[in-house]
């Protein structure tokens, strides 16, 4: 895949339509509800919320923003009881008392008022960026990407706290002052959605459920990121695919997981998919044991023929 | 402030709301799915102006999904949108396709987000500055002060419509939309607010702001609705409901001689509907009380497991109480021991020679951190102060 360099000058798109392109440029295929989306979080300057199952492809949607606008990407990744030291900044105090012991040994704190020395302490230089605060305070050129994923992982102390930057995308370091940003970063936040988010989170952002896609576009995407599969093949494991997610599985196949399994089976020889080769490379599709004993037992020969006989 | 210029086309000559003025018919649109059951917020109806403009919509799809992206939060909202979305624009091309003639400005919406419906008729937005806002109803000092019990209808009337514009205030947060150089900070501070719109009677008011700090505590309301408590419990439950429009992390419960939790029925933005779906939940109404075996219900269902931890809780009883006052007091001691801060509201507190001697009311005190009145405008205003800091 070799994707267009980064546009150096560039600007917000005009249409939902030069969105969808530029995104299908760098390898990832929308629909026009996330076009739109996209394209107004982008025009509105507005966080862009995605939640839906995962592996329907909201993470990739950050990177390949990233990719196109040519702004570097920054990644929080949510975890419960991550805070503000490990998203937006903390103080170096190995460093700071580091510096405090030099100056007592070299006499420059002799001198010195307690005031000035604190000062001293609470300088830049000893303070540690973490992704929030190097989203906003960064340099020219085009925007970063802010992608908070995952954030229903987070405690909601942590979604206050965010909506508080978000809202006009500034932060206070108590010691420093404010920090805006000149040019607001492009915020992607995605949930998995274990977890309602805040509705004043939501509405600072532009919301979409991104839903699995149909086959059409899974058919496009694994052409596109997986060059080697042939048209018939990617359409029957797209097909597969698309009947896996129908059976309420623990963990249905994710479109990374199509993308691999259509690669293996062209690895294989294969141009199609039937219940032999499926037996053989249902790993690769579903990651849980017990997933994979529900659709064996279901009998794995109608699987294939109601794959065919549906979307064929 | 985010404000949004609309213009009007000539007349249409149809009743079909979506033939309207476009902005019109998008106003329209967004309070038929707020009929539909969406909670749409304030701000969101400028943002899908806003991204109508943007998209262009010159198809139905366009529009569809430009409010996809402004106007749903949730997966659960997405059938009521599609129903909505085909029922609205059936009859033909939307308006807001057609060029637009005559231009007449017409303010949108508040830049506040976290304000109800914009038709709600105690406020008003005004188009020059975002710091004011208009408090519509105008009480006199009496009706302020007038013990609910002895108000006529109107002036009780009138004091619901102004507890809703009170409790208004509690919800807002700063305005801050995305044009950072216009943002302000700091949240509305209630008690200056409330009070400010009380005593102008219906001028414009300034909001005022505290500093940004974390979000409100939980707030955790019982209501007496047993018999003693006739002349009163309805205001409260007003109060209560306001209370609840106005922020976030509220819990409702009412009891007589049990337990019934009311916050599903108190998100009812309308008052008049919220208070209907709450009687016909509570099944105890006017009924006798026993205050120990509620409270208790209270703490081991929700109260202890979490609800009330850290929270501000507020009674609003009369304390008249034919059950075990040592059970009573025990409870109480369970709730204070978790809770941020326990006030009882009593609005016999203000009648001339009331003492707590009613025997719950004296076993719960101790265990109380404010005990305050209730009984007019002027004290819940009062509860509004305690509730807020
Ligand atoms: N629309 C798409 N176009 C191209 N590739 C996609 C698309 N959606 C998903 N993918 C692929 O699926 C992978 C998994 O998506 P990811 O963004 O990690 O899912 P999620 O964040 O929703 O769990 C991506 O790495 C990408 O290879
Ligand atoms: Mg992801």
């Amino acid at each position: 895949m070799t994707s267009p360099p980064a546009d150096p000058t560039w600007s917000a798109p005009d249409s939902v339509a030069v969105t969808a392109d530029a995104l299908a440029a760098h390898d990832y295929l929308t629909d026009e509800g996330l076009a739109t989306a996209v394209f107004l979080a982008l025009r509105l300057q507005r966080p862009l919320l995605l939640e839906g199952e995962a592996g329907v492809g909201k993470t990739e949607v950050a990177k390949t923003l990233a990719t196109w606008i040519g702004g570097e990407l920054i990644r929080l990744q949510c975890y419960e009881g991550i805070d503000l030291a490990q998203a937006a900044y903390e103080w170096d105090h190995a460093r700071q008392l580091l510096h405090l012991r030099t100056a007592e040994a070299t006499g420059a704190a002799a001198g010195a008022s307690t005031d000035d020395l604190e000062h001293e302490l609470y300088d830049e230089r000893f303070l540690v960026r973490r992704a929030l605060l190097r989203a906003l305070d960064h340099g020219d050129g085009p925007p970063p990407v802010l992608l908070i994923d995952e954030l229903d992982r987070a405690d909601d102390e942590f979604e206050a706290f965010l909506l508080e930057i978000l809202a006009d995308y500034a932060i206070t370091v108590p010691e420093l002052g404010r920090v805006a940003a000149r040019v607001p970063p492009v915020v992607v936040i995605t949930s998995n959605r274990t977890r309602d988010l805040h509705d004043a989170l939501k509405r600072r952002c532009l919301y979409h459920w991104v839903e699995h896609p149909g086959i059409e576009r899974e058919v496009a995407i694994v052409r596109l990121r997986a060059p080697e599969v042939g048209e018939r093949l990617a359409r029957q494991v797209a097909a597969a695919t698309a009947e896996l997610r129908g059976l309420g599985l623990y963990k249905p196949p994710g479109v990374a997981e199509t993308i691999d399994w259509a690669s293996a089976l062209a690895l294989l020889g294969q141009d199609g998919v039937t219940a032999e080769t499926l037996d053989a490379t249902l790993g690769t599709v579903l990651k849980y044991r017990e997933d994979q004993e529900r659709v064996r037992s279901n009998g794995l020969e109608s699987l294939v023929a109601d794959a065919a006989a549906r979307h064929g | 402030m985010a404000e949004h210029r609309a213009t009007e086309t000539g007349a249409t000559g149809t009743d079909d709301p979506a033939q309207a003025a476009p902005d019109e018919a998008l106003v329209a649109f967004v309070a038929t799915l707020r009929k539909a059951g969406l909670s749409v917020p304030v701000g969101a109806t400028v943002a899908f102006a806003d991204a109508v403009a943007l998209v262009g919509a010159t198809d139905r799809s366009g529009l569809y999904w430009a409010g996809r992206a402004t106007l749903c939060t949730r997966p659960e909202d997405l059938d009521v949108y599609d129903a909505v979305f085909d029922a609205f624009w059936a009859g033909g091309p939307p308006a807001v396709m057609r060029p637009l003639v005559v231009a007449t400005p017409v303010t949108l919406a508040l830049d506040d987000e976290d304000a109800p419906d914009p038709d709600d008729a105690s406020l008003d937005a005004t188009d020059d500055d975002g710091e004011v806002l208009a408090v519509r109803y105008s009480p006199t000092e009496v009706l302020r002060h007038r013990d609910f019990a002895e108000c006529s209808a109107e002036e009780l009337a009138e004091a619901h419509r102004l507890m809703s514009s009170m409790a208004l205030s509690a919800a807002r947060r700063p305005s801050r939309r995305h044009r950072p150089s216009r943002a302000r900070h700091g949240r509305i501070d209630l008690r200056r607010t409330a009070r400010g719109g009380m005593r102008t009677g219906g001028e414009l008011v300034s909001r005022h702001h505290t500093r940004p700090g974390e979000r409100p505590r939980r707030l955790v309301l019982l209501v007496d609705v047993s018999g003693s408590m006739e002349p009163y419990a309805r205001s409260l439950l007003r109060f209560v409901h306001a209370a609840t429009t106005g922020r976030t992390r509220v819990e409702a419960f009412a009891f007589g001689t049990r337990l019934t939790r009311l916050t599903r029925e108190m998100a009812t933005r309308d008052p008049d509907a919220a208070l209907e779906r709450a009687g016909l939940a509570v099944d105890d109404w006017a009924g006798g009380t026993r205050l120990g075996e509620v409270i208790g219900e209270f703490n081991d269902r929700w109260g202890v497991r979490g609800m009330a931890r850290g929270a501000v809780v507020v009674i609003l009883s009369d304390g008249w109480d034919r059950g075990d006052p040592d059970q009573l007091g025990e409870q109480m001691q369970r709730l204070a021991r978790v809770a941020h801060r326990v006030v009882w509201v009593n609005p016999l507190k203000a009648t001339p020679g009331y003492e707590p001697l009613a025997r719950g009311m004296a076993a719960a005190l101790p265990h109380v951190d404010r005990f305050i009145e209730g009984h007019s405008l002027a004290a819940l205003e009062h509860l509004a102060e305690e509730i807020v800091t």
